[in-house]
């Protein structure tokens, strides 16, 4: 990566500002979303708006890219005063975006959907030709006619991207980009951000990485509860310095448990296959994987490559006819569901906390009982609901995970994203359970709840428990993981200790090097 | 007229009111909005049609309004689920009835009088072929309008930008609203075209099918269009195969009983939804095919963040 290639373009120019917003604030009900923010960005920066979850950034770039109007407050486009109306407004004036949650459909081609975004009367094979040639020429390789939903998370992101840029965007919005890459992908993204701002054009960078957010921006606007904490540079801030700035305190260090001799094998899998017949699905081959007492198991791997499937076959969401491929203490369990797993000291934390985790609309009581019906303190007796011991779970969860809330037991739904995941893996890790199944742990969580989760799981394989972590962060991985394995295309690498990986050969995991050799040319895509 | 000829004639105009429907249902699912109205646009369009048509002699003015009964009542179904945000299963159902219940109504003082028929298209010559003249070229203008519906539609869906975006709005809606559609309005547009193919269905019943004002005349050929939209994976050929294979079934089931074949009259009755389930669901072998075309959004309503 060459560093001295992204020096701000813009900086001999210090006159012309590209974007202001000045004052702006959003009301929501009762919620200030943003309050008196102010954000100055030049032509040719990169500028990173930083803050934790609920902190108000993305009401900011929706607000400048026209999806939200402000309650108050003014926008500038170089140095005009400018209403933006809706988004195709805002692409007009030049303001491209590249979405967290991508604005992708997965029934239509690439073409199909770059065309969806530019004005009509454009001839499709022409479009092809020219989304061809500039996602070459900016090394985001991309075939038009290929299915979206047959795509890596990856190649779905550069459809956003060359989306953008066929618009000759002066000013690009990145909101989370690199959440979803590998680190050879976002090393790609960089060097084409690096690109477009020594072009002239502005980038507006949403991140929670800090470490990247020194490497490639020029700035950064630093949000917390819906107001602008500080504007600084980040060259000459620490990680650790902007983290604080972010959280409003110091962020309490993960006390890590490693260096401990593994006790029986608890979880187990072997030679484990599973087929889909979801045709957006991924099918698992041949996975072996042991999970020992005393240790954290971490599956790395790129969205999308097996980590549902694999959670499921697991937890006992999907059941194989092969019993002795799963086990549990041991024990074949294959054929179990999941309350049969359960009863066997076993615990899973889904990746989508509501719907999946918890139902919304259920207060956290009765979302308790939904895991703690066949097992722990007595919640169902004789088939009533015990709602005293329910609350006394509840309370025990709160007080040991710190869940904020308004009432004693609201609706799940009414938990902020940060409490309701500490709800949901409190819920498990007070069964002390000897083996726990979490995927994502901390995914879209603000730093001080991770750190909170982060330091139960290593609490709890202090104990002699055996955890098992998927998760595309990485930094979480090499925080808590005392062995890695890589899942790529449903094929699980073999778990290594953490202090024998690097980013790199995960990087290459990610993208396939132990799959079978004659699966690799295939999977090279990551150019 | 030879029976060859006569059977083809009937199952024409058997199909024709399924097809219709059923196309119109198709654009409507596939903005991600399920109707389950078409019955009561249906009824409403076929009183609607009889009663215009009685009034000033004129089948084609009856046609007309019969699309505008159809289009009626799908824009209260969308001022209701996309306005007002009502469920649209509850709104669908409640719609059947209500058409049901009011056709009932405006349809009382006609109740037995003689009907307008729609007559057939004449092209001299070709009409006078014996045996293709009738069927290929002696049909009303509605047979001939439902087979280019299809032809359109499938142009339109799959062609061009409009029915790109009315795709985008039913398989995202929150990517189609990002992106700048208004998603609400796309919905309007397609449930009102679902509305007034319904209403012309329902014109067809009144004026060409059996021309007359009958109460309830429409007897479950909405839910039948419902039920081929699904089983065609949104598709508007195979729509097309569902309605004629449906229509082609249920027609040999009348002669035959005609003829007085033995064979219990509710095995036959229930032979044309059997056969029409089974060859759909063999066609739709391709789960990715059935897939890709499922609109992703389909009954979730939508709302705008402000």
């Amino acid at each position: 990566m060459n560093e001295s290639a992204l020096s701000p373009a813009g900086s001999e120019n210090a006159a012309g500002t590209l974007l202001e917003a000045r004052h702006i604030v959003k009301i929501f009900g009762e919620l200030r979303a943003n309050d008196d923010v102010t954000l100055k960005l030049k032509p040719g920066e990169i500028h990173a708006l930083l803050g934790e979850n609920g902190a108000g950034k993305s009401t900011l770039v929706k607000i400048i890219y026209g999806s939200l109007q402000p309650t108050s407050g003014e926008l500038y486009w170089k140095g005009e005063p400018v209403t933006v109306a809706n988004p195709a407004a805002a692409r007009d004036l030049g303001i491209g975006m590249v979405f967290q949650h991508f604005s992708l459909f997965d029934a239509l081609t690439v073409t199909e959907n770059i065309a969806l975004a530019l004005p009509p009367g454009l001839d499709m094979a022409d479009l092809a030709a020219r989304i061809q040639t500039v996602s070459a020429d900016y090394g985001l390789p991309l075939r038009p006619d290929a299915l979206v939903a047959d795509l890596s998370v990856g190649e779905r992101q550069r459809i956003e991207i060359v989306r953008c840029l066929l618009q000759e965007p002066r000013l690009l919005i990145m909101d989370e980009p690199t959440a979803v890459l590998t680190p050879q992908e976002a090393d790609q993204l960089f060097v084409t951000l690096g690109r477009l701002a020594r072009e002239g054009c502005g980038v507006l960078y949403i991140s929670h990485r800090l470490e990247e957010v020194k490497r490639i921006c020029h700035d950064a606007t630093i949000l917390r509860h819906g107001k602008l904490v500080a504007r600084v540079d980040p060259q000459q801030e620490t990680a650790a310095s902007l983290a604080n700035l972010m959280v409003g305190s110091e962020v309490a260090a993960v006390k890590t448990a490693k260096g401990r001799a593994p006790g029986e094998p608890l979880l187990e899998l072997v030679n484990f296959s599973m087929a889909t017949d979801d045709p957006f699905g991924m099918s698992l081959k041949n996975i072996n994987l042991t999970v020992r007492a005393g240790e954290i198991v971490a599956v790395a791997g790129v969205a999308g490559n097996g980590q549902g499937e694999l959670f499921a076959a697991i937890s006992g969401e999907s059941v194989t006819a092969d019993v002795s491929a799963v086990r549990l203490s041991g024990e074949a369990c294959g054929g179990e569901n999941i309350t049969m797993r359960r009863r066997r000291n076993a615990a899973f934390v889904p990746e989508e906390r509501i719907g999946h985790g918890a139902v919304p609309n259920f207060t956290l009581s009765e979302n308790v009982v939904l895991t703690h019906h066949a097992i722990g303190e007595g919640v169902v007796r004789n088939g009533l609901i015990n709602r005293l011991a329910a609350h006394a779970v509840n309370a025990k969860i709160t007080e040991m995970f710190d869940v904020r809330k308004g009432t004693p037991d609201p609706e799940a739904r009414a938990l902020s994203g940060g409490n309701l995941q500490k709800f949901v893996v409190g819920r498990e890790v007070v069964l002390q359970p000897k083996i726990l199944v979490v995927n994502q742990p901390t995914w879209g969580v603000d730093a001080g709840a991770a750190a909170i989760i982060r330091q139960a799981l290593i609490d709890l394989v202090r104990g002699g428990s055996a955890v098992l972590v998927i998760s595309q962060d990485l930094d979480e991985i090499f925080e808590i993981a005392d062995r890695i394995a890589v899942i790529s295309r449903g094929e699980l690498s073999e778990a290594d200790p953490a202090e024998d990986m690097s980013l790199e050969r995960i990087g290459l995991l990610m993208a396939g090097a132990h799959e079978k050799a004659n699966q690799v040319g295939e999977t090279a895509t990551t150019a | 007229m030879g029976a060859l000829e006569a059977v083809i004639l009937t199952i024409i105009t058997a199909s024709t009111p399924l097809l219709l429907a059923a196309i119109g249902e198709l654009v409507t699912e596939r903005s991600g909005v399920l109707n389950l109205g078409v019955e009561g646009m249906m009824i409403m369009g076929a009183v609607c049609g009889f009663a215009i048509a009685y009034t000033t002699g004129s089948p084609l003015l009856g046609v007309g309004a019969g699309l505008l009964g159809g289009v009626g009542m799908s824009l209260l179904f969308a001022f209701l689920t996309q306005t007002l945000m009502t469920s649209q299963v509850a709104t669908g159902l409640s719609l059947t009835l209500l058409g049901l219940g009011l056709s009932g109504l405006i349809g009382e003082s006609f109740t037995g009088l003689p009907g307008i028929k729609l007559n057939a298209i004449d092209i001299p010559f070709l009409t006078d072929i014996p045996f293709i003249g009738p069927i290929l070229f002696g049909q009303d203008i509605l047979v001939y309008f439902s087979f280019a519906l299809v032809a359109i539609v499938t142009y339109v869906l799959f062609r061009t930008r409009t029915g790109l975006i009315i795709n985008a709005v039913g398989g995202n809606h929150h990517s189609a609203h990002a992106l700048g559609y208004d998603v609400v309005k796309v919905r309007y547009a397609c449930i009102a075209f679902g509305g007034a193919c319904s209403g012309l269905a329902g014109a067809y019943l009144s004026l060409a099918y059996t021309p007359q004002w009958i109460e309830n005349m429409s007897s479950g050929r909405g839910w039948i269009a419902l039920a081929l939209v699904v089983f065609s994976s949104w598709l508007p050929r195979r729509v097309l195969i569902g309605a004629y294979l449906f229509g082609t079934v249920w027609i040999m089931g009348l002669y035959v009983q005609a003829m007085g074949v033995a064979i219990p009259a509710q095995l036959l009755s229930s032979l044309p939804y059997l056969v029409t389930i089974v060859a759909l669901v063999m066609i739709s072998g391709n789960k990715t095919l059935t897939r890709i075309n499922t609109p992703a959004c389909i009954g979730q309503p939508f709302a705008p963040e402000r």
